[in-house]
């Protein structure tokens, strides 16, 4: 499973295929999981993303990138996590009106950079923000998958306790982690239920702090969100004395966008892809 | 595959139907307002004291600018549409900054150079033709939109070649390699296209 060419290094043409939409989920209320059938799927890592094609009736199309959220073992069967941006064009689409028995059209995997695999090794540190965690749901499903013991650490921030995506799973991998393995630390910057006993603010560097891995384990980390939530995770990392280089991000929206998850009315790529 | 498929129930919302947006907005793409930031990693601070641009390889005279001398150069206002590979476009973008034209006409590239290297902060590399940054189409830019350019978006100095894919307008650039053989960069070894020409949708390898 390990040796297998890495995708999207070969040179080959990327192609436009049909994938069948076998099962969809609602994760949230504005997030949902579409587990497509790509019959012809290459392979990806994890952290790798697809773009997605809508084309009408009259032949109009749009694109957009959505993450991975599935493990590579799962091939060729692959989910995307969406969140509904509500000026959003193709994601209302993805969220509200694609059913199951429908077709997507799709290519990739796309992106080398923001991608973990079983021999990148540890500690891991995964911070999330809103619908940032989708990629990296791909890692700690892998890792699960795969039967790594790489120490790892999530921490999560989403806006509200109903908006974390992947809640309960993520509480099954702890548990089912045991003492080698997986610990989730959860903020909510919104709102917190009764009794929450988690983080109550935006990430910041204290919080890092507490969270990180001690510098001399050389830990690798992926950060995705939205981009002042980036800036501040990568940032407070690198004034921890975290090696630049071992900081891997996928920022998305624009900048100067308040609040601490995903859905900004000018979003450019929910679900995270870098480029620039 | 795909060629002529209807995605079932979806109309579009055709922001950019209007002809005038029609033409200025390559195929894939859509018009995006806002001004969104893709990096890989951490956002480099360089302080200005610290900062220099430098031009080296097959070139007669490599040359090293300190930030003051590279602000005493003369530079232009350009006003220009930008396509970000993960879809958005941005039209009219105003950014100050010098021309190629102008820093090459001082370093004298030999007959062999064909390629150029743009290196940055952080490790970034991106590879571009030479032809490509001659004759009005690349500069390196300190300021956007008034101001000088933010660190997220690159500052203090970037590269501008709106004509390509931005992410060969690297951001938190330090200098330019001439090279004879081309050198894939970044992330054009992590599956990008090598040359990155949003009008033919050059986005991955193979494209």
């Amino acid at each position: 499973m390990e040796r297998r060419a890495l995708p999207g290094r070969l040179g080959e043409r990327l192609v436009w295929q049909l994938g069948d939409v076998l099962a969809t989920r609602e994760e949230t209320p504005r997030a949902k999981s579409i587990t497509l059938a790509v019959p012809n799927w290459r392979g990806h890592r994890a952290g790798q993303h697809v773009d997605i094609r809508l084309t009408a009736e009259d032949g109009y199309q749009a694109e957009r990138s959505y993450s991975i959220a599935s493990p590579p073992v799962e091939a060729p069967h692959i989910t995307l996590t969406v969140e509904r941006l509500d000026d959003g064009e193709v994601s209302p689409y993805l969220v509200d009106e694609l059913r199951v028995g429908d077709k997507l059209e799709l290519r990739g995997p796309i992106g080398g950079y923001f991608v973990w695999e079983a021999n990148s090794g540890g500690p891991l540190l995964l911070v999330a923000g809103g619908s940032g965690i989708v990629p990296l749901m791909a890692m700690i499903r892998q890792r699960a998958a795969v039967g790594s013991n790489a120490p790892t650490r999530l921490l999560y921030s989403s806006r509200t306790f109903e908006e974390i995506i992947y809640r309960e799973e993520l509480e099954q991998l702890v548990t089912n982690s045991g003492s080698t393995g997986l610990e989730v630390k959860h903020t909510l910057t919104r709102a917190q239920p009764v009794g929450w006993t988690g983080y109550h603010r935006r990430i910041d560097g204290e919080m890092l702090r507490e969270v990180a891995w001690p510098l001399e384990e050389r830990p690798l980390s992926f950060i995705c969100g939205p981009t002042p939530f980036v800036e501040t995770a990568a940032a407070s990392l690198v004034g921890l004395g975290y090696e630049p280089a071992r900081i891997k991000t996928e920022r998305f929206g624009p900048t100067g966008e308040s609040g601490a998850s995903g859905a900004s009315g000018a979003s450019a790529v929910p679900g995270g892809h870098d480029g620039e | 595959m795909g060629q002529g498929f209807v995605s079932r129930g979806f109309h579009g919302r055709r922001q950019q139907q209007q002809s005038t947006l029609t033409n200025r907005i390559p195929p894939g793409q859509y018009l995006e307002r806002g001004f969104p930031v893709l990096s890989a990693g951490p956002t480099p601070h360089t302080p200005l004291a610290a900062w220099d641009f430098t031009i080296e390889g097959a070139v007669n005279q490599p040359k090293r600018w300190t930030w003051e001398e590279f602000r005493a150069l003369p530079h232009e206002d350009i006003t220009v549409d930008i396509h970000c590979v993960t879809k958005w476009s941005k039209l009219d973008t105003r950014w100050e900054g010098v021309s190629i034209d102008t820093l090459l006409q001082q370093v004298a590239p030999t007959t062999e150079a064909r390629y150029v290297i743009a290196f940055s902060d952080g490790g970034y590399t991106t590879n571009l033709p030479l032809d490509e940054m001659r004759g009005g189409q690349a500069w390196v830019v300190y300021a956007y939109e008034g101001q000088p350019l933010a660190p997220e978006h690159g500052g203090p100095a970037r590269l501008l070649v709106p004509h390509l894919y931005f992410w060969k307008s690297a951001k938190w650039v330090r200098g330019l390699q001439l090279v004879e053989q081309d050198e894939p960069g970044f992330w054009e070894t992590l599956g990008y296209n090598n040359h990155g020409d949003p009008w033919k949708e050059e986005r991955y390898q193979g494209d």
